[in-house]
Order: C-alpha cells, then structure tokens, then sequence
C-alpha cells in the first residue's frame, strides 16, 4: 500500500515537472520577455540591466529552478494584457470558475445516476427511450451550441434567466460566492447545466451499462431467490456495485469540467478562469497561459491520484491483484 | 476461417470487381439492415456532396467582397415578412446569405476536420508501430507522452497549441496560414487513441508466425511493419478516425467559436455561430440557429455512422 502510494506521488512529481518545463518553455521561447515589459523608448543599456537584475542570462537550468520554484508559489509576476500580477487575477476568477464545476458535477450526478438507474431498470418504457435519445443529442451538440440554444429559449424568447455574468456577488473576504443571493442562483442555472450535460449523458450511460452487468450477476439471482424486496435488490445490491466505477469517472470528469468550463465561460460572459485564459490566448498573454496550464495540470494530477487512491481504497480486488503480482 | 475461404466466390479482377466485392460483404450487410445507419449515411454523402460542390449549388460566394452589399444585411429568411427570394435562410450582418455560408462552412469543416483526422492518424499510427514493435525504451518513452496528453482534454491541448502558433508566428495568423495552425492544433491533440489502438495490435501481431517468418527470410523490420503488420492493425484505425472526425468537427467549431479559430473573413460554421451570437438579442435569430442545426445534424449523422462501423466491424457482436 504505501509502495503504491509513494509510486504514484512519484509519477504525479514527474507529471508536474514535465508541464512545468512546457510552461517555462512558452515564457521563455515565445516572443521575448524583456519586450513585453518596456516601452519602445527603453535604451538598449537599460534592456541589459533589465535581463541581468531578472535573471535572464544565468544557465538555463538554474532559471527553470528559478521557475519552478515561483510556480510552486504560484508567483508567475505580471500579466502582460492587464499589468496586474497573475496569481492575483486568478485569485479574482478561482471561485467563480470553481463554484460553477462544483455546480455542473452535482447537477451531472443528481439527474445522470436516477436517470441511469431508471433506464436500465424499465428498458422498454418509453420515458427509457427518450432519455436515450436525449443522451445521443446531447453527446452530438457541442457545448456552445447547448449554452446558445438555452439563452435564446430562456432568456431572449421567455426572458426568465439572465444571459450573462454571475449575478449579485457576496464577498466572503477571499471568497466571492454568488450562491447566498437569488440573482447569483439564477445566473449559475443555465450555465451550469449547459456544462453538467455532457457529463450527466455520460454517468447516465455508464450507470446503465454497469446496472445491466450487474443485473446479470450470479448473487443478484440470489438475492432474489432470497426472496428480498426489488427495492433492496436494485438499491442495496445493485446500485451499490455499479458506484465504483461512477466514483472513478466522474472524479476524472471534475477536471474536464474545469477545463471545458473555458467553453461555458465564454458563452455566459461568466467572469472565471477560463475566459481569463481565452483572452490571454488572444493576445499571447505568456505569463497568464503558463499560469493557467500549471494550475490545470495541478488539479488533474491532485484528481488523478486522489481517484486512484479512492479505488484502490474501494475495491478490494484491487489490492490482492497487486499483492499477488508483487508475490512473483 | 479456413472454411470460409474456401466457400466463397471467387473474386473478379479490377475495380468491377472490387465494387461487387464490397456490394457483397457483411459490413455492407449491416448497413442496409438499420434504416438509421442508411440515414445517416445519407446525410453525411449530401453534406460531402454539398462540400464538393460548393461553388456551383450555393446561389452566391458569400466570401467574395464584389458578391455581397451591406443593403442586403439582417435580411429575414424568405417565408417571414421582408424575406427575399434571393436568400432562402436571410442574411448575415454584412449581407451575407446564410444558406450560401452554410454550404461553405460545411466545406471548411469537412476541410478541417479530415485533414486533421488524417494527421492525428498519421502521427498516430506511426508512433504506435514503432514503439509497439520496438518495445523497450522508446515504448516507454511514447507510452508515457501518450498517458500525459489523454490526462487532459483534447480541445485544451488544441487551444494551448494554438495560443503557442499565435505567439511565434506573431499574433493573428491569415488566410491558409490560420488553417494550417488550426489543422495541426487538432491534429496533435488526437494522435494518443489512435497510438495506444496500434500499439495495442501491433504487440499481439509481432508474436504471429507471419511476422516471425518474415523476419526469418530476413526481410528489413521497416519493411515488415509497414508491408505486413500495418495492413492488419488498419481496422480499429478506421472506426476511430470516424468517431473522431465528428469530434474533429466539433473541436474546429468550438476554436472558432471562441475566437481562435479560422479568421471571420473565411467561411466556418463556429465562427457564423459566434457572430450571430452578438445578434441573438436584437431578434436576428436565424443568423445563429440555422448554421447551429447545420452543424448538429451533420456530427449527429457522422457520430452514428462511428457507432454503427464500430459495431459492425467488431466481430464479438455478429
């Protein structure tokens, strides 16, 4: 167990130090960073003593130390676009973006996992086939198209929801949430759902495949045969089985979420991370895309493990495979 | 197997040949029991065949300056109140008819789409023979690059590609340049399936006696990847180059759509999308919704021909 344990922190290091070089890459390579920070006045002099005092002549090597270790800090100094630093920014967008992940996620399982269930329980029933037609619409709409089709229903046509922003705000000190005020809850609706759909088509299939397996099993037969209620048949035993894998896939969903939130953003004009990065790709704003990257690459490798730790946590198979395997 | 060989027809030579051949196999078989296969099916030739020949169905080139007159702008489609004859779906705001951008973009999706699919199989299929035939060190290597990218999302790693093409060449790219970014942005972000499917095959061939007798005679390893390991790795290739063309489609409109796609000056369903988007709340809707269906029906119908080849090439459901 702690061999595992330690393996996999390994590899989650390797991973993080790997998108770390790319990061530096991309700061270092791409246009040149003294140009970005001077005016056009500024003397050639100036220009050197500027790239000697940042470090800028020291062996590669040392700068990527130099680099790594800020980003550990999450300094990555100044956004060339908005002359603020980057960690700062970032601490404005963070709970807006992770408040409408947090969201979506718990809109996909609320409707995904009952919708799976149901279909895999009553195959023929009509309402099973609508939602299965439902699924392949939603798996084949892209998302801005979803997020568009839901603005014009509901708030050009209806007028019900607002179309954009985040709605009233309350700051908490380092937090700002917009879940306290009725505006705030309105404004998180249609973008949270645009971006859970995807996901919830997804728990809704993989529950139902799993269920149909189960169903199938041996000690489902006797259960039955033990004369137990449907109920504590589907929901204690059935139910029960077909959860680890739902845990695996919608924890490394969590990460898709944040990163297609860059989608959901953009569409709703809501004020997270990711319409931060978008407008940093369009005007090559390095230290702001360099953030960006380190920050989703943490959380996917934070994921990552904290899902594969769960699994080997849940499943027992798991740990006797390894032990055996490790036996020879 | 063996028996099957010897019952069936014998094949005639040439391109004759090769029709009936293909007219007479199970996967053809297949197609023509599911009405919704042959659908779409049907939706996809219409929309390769509209594509192809773009300049001589759509009433007018949308992208041509001398074609368009912004007296024409916000025009309605033709079955509302001020519709006109000449624009069937209404106009855009600098004039544009949409059916005629819809026929274009299309194209460029199509365009797009393909080309990337081909350079993510390309690469990937490369990638995935070598390091499924040389094992080893350069197995690791390429396995252990693959397992990072498919940590992340494919449109991130496009919209970071893209942000790096932007900054060395230099802020917007034009013309055949900015699909030439937005091809490889795709096209490096879905080699890794097509990598771990080749690998995966490649493993289970190199074991094969064909394989060994080739190499007994001594023929060059180059040479026995790409003449005898290659033509039996090609199935599972082709049913994800279809699921991920769809993806491909979607992952064009989605760049454009954000802005960093194909420029506004040339024909592309995202980027109508986003510019209708501006116009949804002044009442011109048509100028998103149509190019939206046009987009869905096409990648629903390219999605359910995915599904159907992957199942009607699998032989565990026949």
């Amino acid at each position: 167990m702690i061999a595992f344990i330690v393996r996999r922190l390994l590899q989650s290091i390797v991973v993080m130090l790997v998108v770390a070089l790319l990061a530096f890459s991309m700061f270092r390579y791409i246009g040149d960073p003294i140009n970005q920070m001077v005016g056009v006045e500024t003397s050639s002099e100036e220009r050197a003593e500027l790239r000697e005092r940042l470090g800028l002549n020291d062996p590669m090597l040392v700068q990527f130390g130099r680099f790594a270790a800020d980003a550990a800090r999450f300094d990555f100094g100044v956004s060339y676009q908005h002359k603020k630093p980057v960690s700062e920014l970032f601490a404005d967008r963070l709970p807006a973006t992770l408040e409408l992940a947090f969201l979506s996620a718990v809109f996909a399982l609320a409707c995904g996992i009952p919708m799976g269930v149901y279909t895999a329980l009553r195959r023929d029933a009509w309402l099973s086939k609508v939602f299965l037609t439902v699924s392949l619409i939603g798996i084949s709409l892209p998302t801005f198209l979803i997020g568009i089709l839901l603005i014009f229903v509901f708030s050009v046509w209806l007028g019900w929801l607002p179309s954009f922003g985040r709605g009233e705000t309350v700051d908490l000190g380092v937090w700002t949430t917009g879940l306290l005020t009725v505006s705030g809850w309105k404004a998180a609706l249609m973008p949270s759902i645009t971006l859970g759909l995807f996901q919830m088509t997804l728990i809704m299939r993989l529950v139902r495949s799993e269920m149909l397996e189960v169903l199938r099993t041996d000690y489902i037969k006797f259960a039955r045969a033990r004369g137990l209620s449907d109920r504590a048949v589907h929901f204690g035993h059935a139910l029960k089985n077909t959860l680890v894998p739902v845990i695996t896939i919608t924890g490394l969903q969590l990460g898709s979420i944040i990163a297609f939130a860059i989608i959901t953003e953009t569409v709703f004009q809501w004020p997270g991370m990711g319409l931060l990065f978008l407008q940093a790709i369009q005007n090559v704003d390095i230290p702001i895309m360099a953030a960006y990257l380190i920050l989703i690459a943490f959380f996917f490798v934070l994921i990552n493990l904290i899902v594969d730790l769960l699994y080997y946590a849940v499943d027992p198979r798991l740990r006797v495979d390894r032990a055996t395997s490790a036996g020879h | 197997m063996a028996a099957d060989r010897t019952t069936a027809p014998i094949h005639r030579p040439g391109l004759a040949g090769a029709i009936h051949r293909g007219l007479d196999s199970d996967v053809f078989h297949s197609f023509k029991q599911s009405k919704v296969t042959m659908l779409a099916g049907a939706v996809t030739a219409l929309y390769f065949l509209a594509a192809l020949l773009a300049p001589w169905i759509a009433p007018h080139d949308p992208y041509d300056l001398a074609n368009i007159s912004l007296m024409d702008s916000f025009l309605p489609p033709m079955w509302m109140d001020g519709g006109d004859a000449r624009f069937p779906l209404g106009t855009d705001d600098q004039g544009r008819g949409i059916l005629s951008t819809i026929i274009y973009g299309a194209r460029a999706s199509l365009l797009v789409g393909f080309a990337a699919v081909l350079l993510a199989a390309a690469i990937g299929v490369t990638l995935g023979l070598i390091a499924g035939y040389l094992g080893g060190t350069v197995d690791a290597v390429i396995m252990r690059v693959a397992e990072v990218q498919l940590s992340f999302p494919a449109i991130l790693i496009a919209l970071l590609i893209d942000g790096v093409a932007r900054g060395v060449l230099g802020g917007d790219a034009e013309g055949n340049l900015a699909f030439a970014v937005i091809i490889v942005s795709i096209g490096l972000s879905f080699w890794v399936q097509y990598a771990r499917t080749v690998r995966g095959s490649c493993l289970v061939e190199k074991h094969k006696e064909y394989v060994q007798a080739a190499r007994v005679i001594g023929v060059h390893p180059g040479l026995i990847v790409v003449r005898h390991v290659l033509p039996n790795v090609l199935g599972p290739v082709l049913v994800i180059a279809t699921i991920s063309l769809a993806l491909a489609i979607i992952t064009e409109a989605t760049l454009s759509f954000l802005g960093v796609g194909v420029p506004p000056t040339q024909p592309s369903l995202g980027t109508m999308i986003r510019v209708g988007n501006d116009f949804l709340f002044s009442g011109e809707w048509w100028i998103t919704l149509f190019p939206g269906a046009a987009l869905a029906v096409l990648v629903l119908a390219v999605n359910l021909l995915g599904d159907w080849l992957r199942d009607a090439l699998n032989p565990k459901l026949r």
